[in-house]
């Protein structure tokens, strides 16, 4: 790349032709002061603080905007560059309320910091000030509209980085107000990020206002557990309380963003239900115990069930807990271990070479130029994934997505295919169809494209980075491994990249750590279709974590045995025996392997709470009790080091090939399919528990969802109740979409109000209540 | 007709300020009645020969793109929007070569007080633009075109939508004009009455449909214009000139003004002139000979201040500019600007102080929002003079007044911070003596007249808070 030389308040530099200054100045470690200018966000140049003096013009310039010259000189602190800077904070000020103690961004806020070296000791505006009415942008975000600078770094977050705009600036002049569409909230699963870039108090935090200063807080970094990316996170604590998380900085990963998942769950750490002490069951009542009795109370069950113990673990436990929890059930002879709860057909587990992962690092998704999504809820499933896949949509990838329904992706999409379920495998053996004909020379012009598959194979057989990607929904669907076969031998033929998009923030590190059945141990699925006598679940909640809810819970009732390592109060926990609390993600140490293969290790940032331990000295301390060898670990690093992941260890872990056909014995599907998905926020114990996160747009109740057409065949109109069976029953509202593919009816899981329906696919009824 | 007769009929319709009679050398409103707008009343008067000529339509050999952009250069044509740039200039930044879809774009949306040429000419004499345009498009290789028209002058749009039917039905528009291979689409764009969108990048925003925020230049509409896409944008009175250039060569179009200022102007007189209208002139015009021409200073009175070249302009007094010529050079020597060419006059019985009141309150109602100086330093500036005029001044208000214009100045995205900045200062430079006496004595310096427009900007103001 061809350079300029240019000269920064005296300092020659060397940067690339269309830099701008901001840019040079940035390189060579000069701070211009700026608001609306944020690297990831279009330039707008609207808040004129970074004006700086540049030879022989006559004005002063934006840095952000103004690009460099050959020879230009720019000075930053002359007398010219600081008089204008100093007349923008005056500006700035003059309508800004300065009441800095009782804002909730005091300490942490980029105006108030300038002020002090740009601002002036008295005010010389003696006119009224302006006052701005606060807007609802729903139960994430807060409003102090009056403190807006109208730096619109919101509202081209939201256009550039969420895809979606939901914040404008209306009105004009002194007039000018950021505000959503009338009577609608900022529902963006990515909100949050708005709150970091207002540089000013007029959008904080709704859930940790008031709660602390910024001073106060301890900032520890963390890693967040409750999607695949494994976004880097400081933890800011006070007094032992985990009062906010915000992203921590890595390119890699997870950029400067963080989903609202990630940003707000912590809300569910400490709620009302937190198992503070071992629990142990006494006739239909719960009784708290000391660790000695509860852990010899499991230790006892167990040891009576021996071989014939189920293992379950949370695709989010780290690889420490995992391990040791393999190790267990080793010891007890069981091979029936694992963490894939929401998996219903395995057959590919007898030719898999290795753990399933993205297939390429994260940050090359953004450059990818052909990519076929199968079976995902994206933007809910993986937010940041999706910000990465939008950005490659709209700089030249071509985009399809093949699910339950169209999905809106917030980007250029080249094509979209919604089909029930059943039908996937059909539109892939299309798509293999296609792709075949495209390398054989055969493709192209001369075969009509009626169902869409030809410009599919088109994008996947160009001379680009390009990739099938899986989603949730691909993997848990009940003929998986055909899926997973299909996509690889397109890949196999157009020479796509083939990547799993993970469900779980560490099942990569848990299924390359070996937290898998053993050869004829049983799967999660096999586990719970047979009861077995005793089960372990390590932050399990069965009837919300696991596929098929009902048949999980009527095996736990069928147990003699269980015992739940749990960090809150399962609403369902009569089933278990013995309760051990456990340490949620931000109080013990540990380490988890994101979708890109990337082991991402983390200290706790809090003490346990209560008589809460680290699940991974829980584990140690039953393997000793149970007589097991290989439980004299002192420390986490020496668990970390038993598990043998360091290195190159893991990256030869990693591989989505299988080595042959997988034989599934799992039935066609077909007539009336319900699609079930995730619901967003209600992943994992935690986040289910997250109050602000529950009272967004995307935790509404559940409702079946289905196609006019479907709707008309059923005799069923828009909001009208329906019993939906599947196995259970529930009750549930009709919401017409059209989105939604003919003859699916798409029902959120793992929420209260549809625990009771069996599995995620499958035939269903729907009948008027 | 009587000057009374005149004004009486301005006043009533506020349309026929251009039929007076006392233009020089008129090019642009030469013939008009107010009703010889349409296509055969154009031709009549010569009209699209100068598109004929450049064609090879008129039995001559025709005028290849450079050409005619010489011709344009050779005029010294300037952009009679108020910049003044040098159009032929304009047009060679053009990337004519490029494979990429152009724009051309004539700004109509005539929103400076005290500015009225445009509407008049696209109202009376609507082809002239369609046939300057054209041959703008044709120079320049555009192939389509917007005319963006001010959102309050309904009729006006509504004539040049006729006027562009009867273009395109005679072929002066439309696929291979006039059986040439040049083809040009123009099509008409009703704004909403932003003064912000005659800015020519906000105008682009709003021709997109987007909010009217002008942009961060560079890049310059000429590489990033409409939709991204290289665009010439010009004032409707600069498109109108240039089929009389083309007829007639740029050098007679340079002789008609003085050097570096080719041509006639349209100035639109108003203030404190027995007989306000627009006033074509050419370019060198003694001020004396304008204000003549207008019925010099209404009711005898004496001469105080003009505003040479629309409200944003620095006022001038009396004595400076009796001794300026109209024209760029001139009135910029002086320190003030041509601008849109508004020359507003203002006798010894104004009120400085309310006058500045008024430009000021119209700069922060029009303020864009988009960059703090503009959006937070207009209300400033007008807050502050609304208190001075109501007897509440403080001493140091002049300084601070002063200290935030030049605080504004230079810092904004657009020239909207500057125009609202520029008066200020310039009033406060010549007429500081009327500011002090408001504000030690809490009235009015020249006090008759004052009155009831002071009564009707407190209204606004109480308006604007409810």
């Amino acid at each position: 790349m061809s350079t300029v030389q240019i000269e920064l308040d005296g300092q020659p530099i060397e940067v690339p032709v269309n830099s701008t200054i901001m840019d040079a100045a940035n390189k060579a470690g000069v701070y211009i002061p700026h608001f609306c200018y944020h690297r990831k966000l279009s330039i707008a140049a609207n808040c004129r603080m970074c004006l700086v003096e540049v030879e022989k013009s006559p004005k002063p310039l934006p840095a952000c905007a103004s690009p460099v010259t050959q020879g230009m000189k720019v000075f930053t602190k002359s007398p010219a560059a600081v008089r204008a800077q100093k007349g923008v904070m005056e500006f700035l000020l003059i309508n800004h309320p300065l009441d800095c103690p009782i804002c909730d961004q005091g300490g942490e806020c980029q105006l108030q910091d300038l002020a002090v070296g740009y601002g002036s000791t008295a005010s010389r505006y003696q006119e009224e000030k302006r006052v701005v009415l606060n807007k609802n942008l729903g139960p994430l975000i807060s409003t102090d509209m009056t403190r807006c600078i109208h730096c619109t770094r919101c509202v081209r977050f939201g256009e550039e980085i969420a895809g979606k705009m939901e914040l404008g600036m209306a009105h004009r002049g002194e007039h000018s107000e950021i505000m959503p569409f009338i009577e609608r909230t900022v529902d963006s699963e990515l909100s949050g990020n708005m709150i970091d870039v207002c540089p000013v108090g007029a959008l904080t935090s709704k859930p940790f206002r008031y709660a602390a200063r910024t001073w106060e807080l301890t900032k520890r970094r963390s890693i967040a557990a409750h999607d695949s990316l494994g976004s880097n996170v400081t933890v800011q604590v006070k007094q032992d309380h985990v009062l906010r998380v915000t992203p921590l900085e890595n390119e890699a990963v997870n950029e400067c963003w963080l989903s609202d998942r990630d940003r707000f769950s912590y809300e569910g750490l400490n709620s009302d239900d937190r198992l503070l002490h071992p629990m142990v069951r006494d006739g239909d009542r719960w009784v708290q115990a000391s660790w000695e009795d509860a852990l010899a109370r499991a230790v006892a069950g167990l040891q009576a069930a021996g071989s014939s113990s189920g293992w379950l673990v949370s695709p989010n436990a780290t690889l420490e807990e995992g391990h040791l929890v393999a190790r267990l059930a080793k010891g007890l002879k069981s091979g029936n271990v694992d963490h894939r709860l929401r998996q219903s057909d395995f057959a590919a587990d007898e030719v898999a070479t290795g753990a399933s992962w993205l297939g390429m690092p994260i940050a090359e998704v953004q450059g990818l130029k052909g990519m076929l999504v199968v079976g995902s809820n994206l933007r809910k499933d993986h937010p940041l994934l999706a910000h990465r896949i939008r950005h490659a949509a709209d700089h030249g990838g071509a985009l399809f997505a093949l699910g339950s329904w169209r999905e809106e992706l917030l980007c250029n999409v080249a094509g979209q295919f919604a089909l029930p379920p059943s039908q996937w495998e059909t539109a892939l053996e299309g798509v293999l169809a296609a792709v075949e004909a495209e390398r054989s020379g055969k493709g192209g012009a001369a075969k009509k494209d009626s169902a869409g598959y030809v410009a599919v194979a088109a994008a996947l057989c160009q001379d680009a980075p390009r990739a099938i990607l899986l989603g949730n929904e691909a993997i848990n669907h009940p003929r998986a491994s055909r899926l997973r076969w299909l996509a690889q031998r397109i890949c196999e033929v157009s020479g796509a990249t083939l990547g799993v998009t993970v469900e779980g923030s560490n099942a990569v590190g848990l299924a390359a750590a070996g937290v898998l059945p053993a050869s004829r141990g049983k799967n999660a699925q096999s586990m719970l279709a047979k009861p077995l006598s005793a089960y372990v679940l390590l932050n399990v909640e069965p009837s919300h974590d696991c596929g098929d809810g009902p048949a999980a819970l009527r095996a736990m009732n069928a147990a003699d045995t269980v015992v739940c390592l749990a960090t809150h109060m399962d609403g369902n926990a009569d089933y278990a025996d013995v309760l051990l609390p456990v340490a949620p993600w931000t109080e013990t140490a540990g380490s988890r392997v994101n979708c890109e293969g990337r082991l991402q290790a983390f200290v706790g940032v809090v003490p346990p709470a209560g008589k809460a331990r680290p699940a991974w000295k829980v584990l140690r301390v039953l393997g000793n009790l149970l007589g097991l060898k290989g439980f004299e670990q002192e420390t986490i690093d020496d668990v970390r080091r038993d598990i043998g992941l360091a290195g190159d260890q893991l990256a030869a872990a990693l591989n989505n090939a299988l080595s042959a056909e997988p034989q599934t014995a799992a039935p066609e599907l077909g007539g009336l399919e319900r699609a079930g998905f995730v619901m967003p926020y209600g992943v994992d114990a935690v986040t289910r528990r997250a109050r602000s996160l529950q009272k967004t747009a995307d935790a509404r109740q559940p409702v079946a969802q289905m196609h006019s057409q479907t709707a008309a065949q059923l005799g069923l109109s828009d909001g009208q109740a329906v019993r939906v069976t599947q196995g259970g029953s529930a009750v549930l509202k009709v919401q017409i979409d059209d989105r939604v593919a003919a003859g699916t009816v798409r029902i959120g899981a793992a929420h209260c109000d549809t625990v009771a329906l069996g599995g995620l696919f499958g035939a269903l009824k729907v009948e008027p209540a | 007709m009587s000057a009374r007769d005149v004004l009486a009929r301005f006043e009533a319709t506020g349309k026929e300020t251009c039929f007076h009679g006392r233009h020089i050398d008129p090019q642009i409103y030469a013939g008009l009645d107010g009703s010889n707008w349409r296509l055969k009343d154009y031709e009549a008067r010569g009209g699209y020969q100068a598109l004929r000529k450049i064609l090879g339509k008129d039995g001559g050999p025709g005028m290849a793109q450079d050409e005619v952009i010489a011709q344009v250069k050779e005029s010294a044509l300037r952009g009679r929007g108020g910049a003044g740039f040098p159009t032929g200039l304009k047009w060679s930044f053009m990337p004519r070569q490029s494979p990429v879809q152009k724009y051309l774009a004539c700004n109509s949306d005539e929103g400076e007080p005290g500015t009225c040429k445009d509407r008049d000419i696209l109202q009376f004499n609507p082809h002239i633009v369609i046939e300057g345009m054209a041959i703008a498009a044709y120079a320049m290789g555009i192939t389509v075109g917007y005319n963006y028209i001010h959102g309050e002058i309904f009729g006006t749009y509504e004539r040049f939508e006729e006027a562009l039917e009867e273009a395109r039905a005679a072929g002066y528009l439309g696929d291979r004009i006039l059986g040439s291979d040049f083809s040009f689409q123009l099509h008409a764009s009703h704004g909403f009455g932003a003064y912000i969108c005659g800015e020519e990048t906000a105008l682009l925003e709003s021709l997109e449909g987007k909010k009217g925020q002008p942009r961060f230049k560079p890049p310059f509409p000429a590489s990033f214009g409409l939709y991204g896409k290289p665009t010439t944008i010009n004032n409707t009175e600069t498109f109108a000139a240039v089929p009389w250039i083309i007829r007639n060569s740029g050098q007679a179009y340079l002789e008609v003004g003085k050097p570096n200022n080719g041509g006639t102007k349209i100035f639109s007189v108003s203030g404190d002139v027995e007989m306000p209208g627009n006033f074509e002139v050419p370019m060198g015009t003694p001020f004396s000979k304008l204000l003549e021409l207008a019925g010099g200073v209404r009711k005898g009175r004496k001469l105080k201040a003009v505003i040479p070249g629309g409200s944003s302009a620095p006022v001038l007094t009396a004595d400076l500019m009796m001794e300026c010529t109209m024209d760029y050079d001139s009135i910029s020597k002086a320190g003030s600007m041509l601008g849109s060419g508004a020359v507003i006059v203002i006798d010894d019985s104004r009120c400085m102080v309310e006058s500045l009141l008024r430009l000021s309150y119209f700069y922060t109602h029009e303020s864009c929002g988009q960059c703090t100086p503009c959006r937070e330093g207009t209300g400033w500036l007008y807050k502050m003079l609304l208190r001075i005029e109501h007897g509440q001044g403080r001493a140091e208000d002049i300084d601070t007044l002063d200290d935030v214009a030049l605080n504004i100045m230079g810092r904004t995205i657009c020239a909207l911070g500057d125009a609202a900045a520029l008066p200020v200062r310039s009033f406060i430079k010549h007429f500081r003596h009327e500011f002090v006496h408001h504000i030690e004595h809490g009235t009015c310096m020249v006090g008759a007249g004052s009155g009831a427009a002071t009564r009707k900007l407190a209204a606004q103001k109480v308006g604007d808070r409810a």
